[in-house]
């Protein structure tokens, strides 16, 4: 009845905000003016509406958390069932990697390019997963990282005409060396003053790469950047985007085959103590310079990793692709997927990407549905589409064997 | 001598304020010792100090390894401390809330493990033995501690006397010469109290340990510790036996006030 009340309430104030507007219409020429009624009309019922679905799915979800809180726990939610049952997501990763495969067999070249973004970001996100997911380490300024690799391959190419995969453990190398560099300073630091500080990182990585022509070539970027060849032979573009289409399909799941035995090992479960409580997890013997320098030269080394294949994607390279909004994106593909969880992860990437592809019949109000659906998941769902699962372990009681 | 900890005239200032003043604390191999003393006292401001959390102004704390060997502690960091042998829990229980609990205790076992990023990614055969390793010592301990049926629930999610159960569970797991527990018996009720006991003394028997504990249950202090120290203000006004140290006037003074006769 509450709510009942409320959404009328929401729907009388919203008709009101917009009478203005969307009802008084002033006919300047035949000084007359007309009352658009049915305007009005429209606005309470979808304000009423709005506002009732907006309040029971809230009130639904604190009801949730108010049975977790019991420590009764209630049922997983629908998501982490079916992430849990091999026989609802073996046939469903099945199709889905068969699809992944006869892509480029169907869809248009572009189609095929946007995937290939795509993949990119999600390996990106699965980096940052590490840093941010798992170690707890807010860091704001991870384009730096992938601007490193992608300028790596640039100049490497450029200067000396070292090949893509000769570049691509540099790259890789790279990132972790700066990912070093940066975790040094900051090692005392954490929350929001780490994120303060790698924004500033950042920031000088793609000023210094602005403004140090001789080094960089300023801002108009390096061009003609070799694309990847295959055993030797240079392919032609639509070839080319194939073939680093498949690419990104192996070092994505190589990426996630990677992530996910790190995340499960005693590098990965210090670095979720040290998530969890530092002080309890340097008093339990983890060493926390080094857990946190592993975690920032892991991270960063698959955004030295993707900064490669960048620049062999799109064969140009210019500071302008490395600005903060890119950091931004992948942290929320991070957030918005669940910190920790790959499979989420990989799903938030994938929907941050392809969604404003999939608007694009929507032109205008693109980037306000895009909007909406961020703010949506963080009010229903702030802990992330799958939040951070943890391995289980079998026992068979009084043994002490596990399976 | 087989003192595992010997502590002398250890100061540790804040500014200006002194904390601890020449404090003098020895354990003994496999005794139970206990710290008390009215709130503020400097109990946990020692304990930081020993476990380096803390660098002391002054003083010097020396521990004697099972192996012999005498290690200076000043200064050095939480997590070598550790390792050389001293583990710790915490007044304000510090588990890890969303590890599992068996993930919880095989942390305490990443000091005595070796298994790097490179293992990780390969899981070779030496990895898979060490994690094997780790996840069995782990389960026993939680065995132990009456644990095992909840090895795979969040840490936040169990009942509060089972947290700190935990969390003596992951300090064993460091394979401890020298327990510190700080206030082990706070909010629990006197049923709870008397199981912890138990659960102290059994321990010390099994791991062949030290202990040494804060706590402010008189009736837990008196009947577990084989010697007490008292603090107030920083200084050490008082050691002995829990007989001794019930007679002593100072700590009736200390823990009654001024106006006490009896």
């Amino acid at each position: 009845m509450g709510n009942l009340k409320k959404a009328v309430l929401a729907s009388l104030w919203f008709m009101f905000l917009t009478f203005p507007v969307l009802v008084v219409r002033v006919n300047t020429i035949e000084k007359t003016v007309q009352w658009r009624f049915m305007n009005m009309i429209y606005v309470g019922v979808a304000a009423f509406a709005l506002s009732y679905v907006w309040s029971y799915l809230l009130a639904k979800r604190q009801l949730g958390e108010a049975r977790a809180a019991d420590g009764t726990g209630g049922r997983p939610s629908l998501f982490g069932r079916l992430l849990s049952e091999p026989r609802i997501y073996g046939p469903f990763l099945a199709v889905a990697g068969l699809a992944a495969l006869a892509f480029p067999a169907v869809g248009s070249m572009y189609q095929v390019n946007i995937l290939i973004t795509a993949l990119i970001y999600v390996v990106l996100a699965l980096g940052l997963n590490i840093v941010v997911g798992l170690s707890g380490l807010l860091v704001l300024g991870y384009a730096a990282f992938y601007a490193v690799g992608a300028y790596t391959y640039a100049l490497l190419n450029h200067h000396f005409g070292l090949g893509f995969w000769t570049v691509l453990p540099i790259g890789a190398g790279m990132g972790a060396l700066f990912g070093i560099l940066l975790g040094t300073p900051v090692l005392r630091l954490r929350g929001d003053y780490l994120a303060i500080v790698t924004l500033g990182f950042g920031e000088i990585i793609r000023l210094v790469l602005e403004n140090w022509s001789d080094f960089s070539m300023g801002p108009s970027g390096i061009s003609g950047i070799d694309r990847p060849s295959l055993f030797g032979m240079q392919l032609s573009v639509s070839g080319s985007t194939i073939y680093m289409y498949y690419i990104m399909i192996g070092l994505m799941l190589l990426t996630i085959f990677l992530t996910n035995r790190l995340k499960n090992s005693r590098i990965g479960r210090a670095w979720v103590a040290l998530r969890e409580d530092e002080i309890a997890c340097q008093a339990m013997g983890i060493d926390k310079t080094r857990t946190k320098l592993t975690a920032f030269a892991l991270g960063a080394a698959w955004a030295g990793l993707m900064g490669v294949v960048f620049a062999g994607k799109t064969v140009f390279v210019n500071p302008a692709s490395f600005t903060f909004l890119e950091s931004a994106m992948i942290l929320a593909m991070v957030v918005l997927g669940g910190m920790g969880s790959i499979v989420g992860v990989v799903l938030g990437a994938l929907v941050l990407i392809l969604l404003p592809e999939f608007l694009r019949d929507f032109a205008l109000y693109r980037m306000l549905i895009f909007g909406a659906a961020m703010v949506l998941v963080m009010v229903l769902r702030p802990q992330g589409l799958v939040s951070g699962e943890r391995k289980v372990y079998r026992f068979r009681a009084a043994e002490g064997s596990h399976e | 001598m087989n003192k595992v900890l010997s502590v002398t005239s250890l100061s540790m200032d804040f500014g200006g304020l002194r904390a601890l003043n020449e404090v003098d604390l020895a354990v003994r191999r496999g005794e139970i010792v206990a710290l008390i003393g009215p709130n503020g006292a400097g109990k946990t401001t020692f304990f930081n100090c020993i476990t380096g959390m803390y660098d002391p102004t002054e003083g010097e704390i020396l521990a004697l390894t099972p192996g012999g060997a005498k290690v200076r502690l000043n200064g050095m960091k939480p997590n070598k401390v550790t390792e050389i042998g001293l583990a710790r829990t915490f007044q304000n229980i510090r588990l890890f809330p969303s590890m599992t609990v068996l993930e919880n205790v095989m942390i305490g076992r990443h000091c005595r493990s070796r298994a790097g990023i490179l293992g990780a990614a390969l899981r070779d055969p030496r990895t898979r033995r060490e994690e094997q390793a780790i996840v069995d010592r782990s389960y026993a301990l939680l065995t132990e501690l009456g644990l095992e049926k909840s090895v795979n629930e969040f840490a936040r999610n169990l009942p509060y006397g089972a947290q700190r159960r935990l969390e003596i569970a992951r300090a064993l797991a460091t394979e401890p010469f020298l327990l510190l527990l700080d206030e082990p018996a706070a909010g629990m009720n006197p049923q709870e109290t008397m199981q912890l006991k138990d659960l102290v003394l059994g321990i010390r028997e099994r791991y062949q340990l030290s202990i040494l504990l804060i706590e402010h249950d008189m009736k837990m202090v008196m009947s577990l510790s084989d010697r007490i120290f008292v603090m107030e203000y920083g200084q050490m006004i008082c050691e002995g036996t829990p007989e001794e140290v019930g007679r002593d006037p100072k700590v009736i003074k200390a823990y009654l006030g001024e106006d006490h006769h009896g």
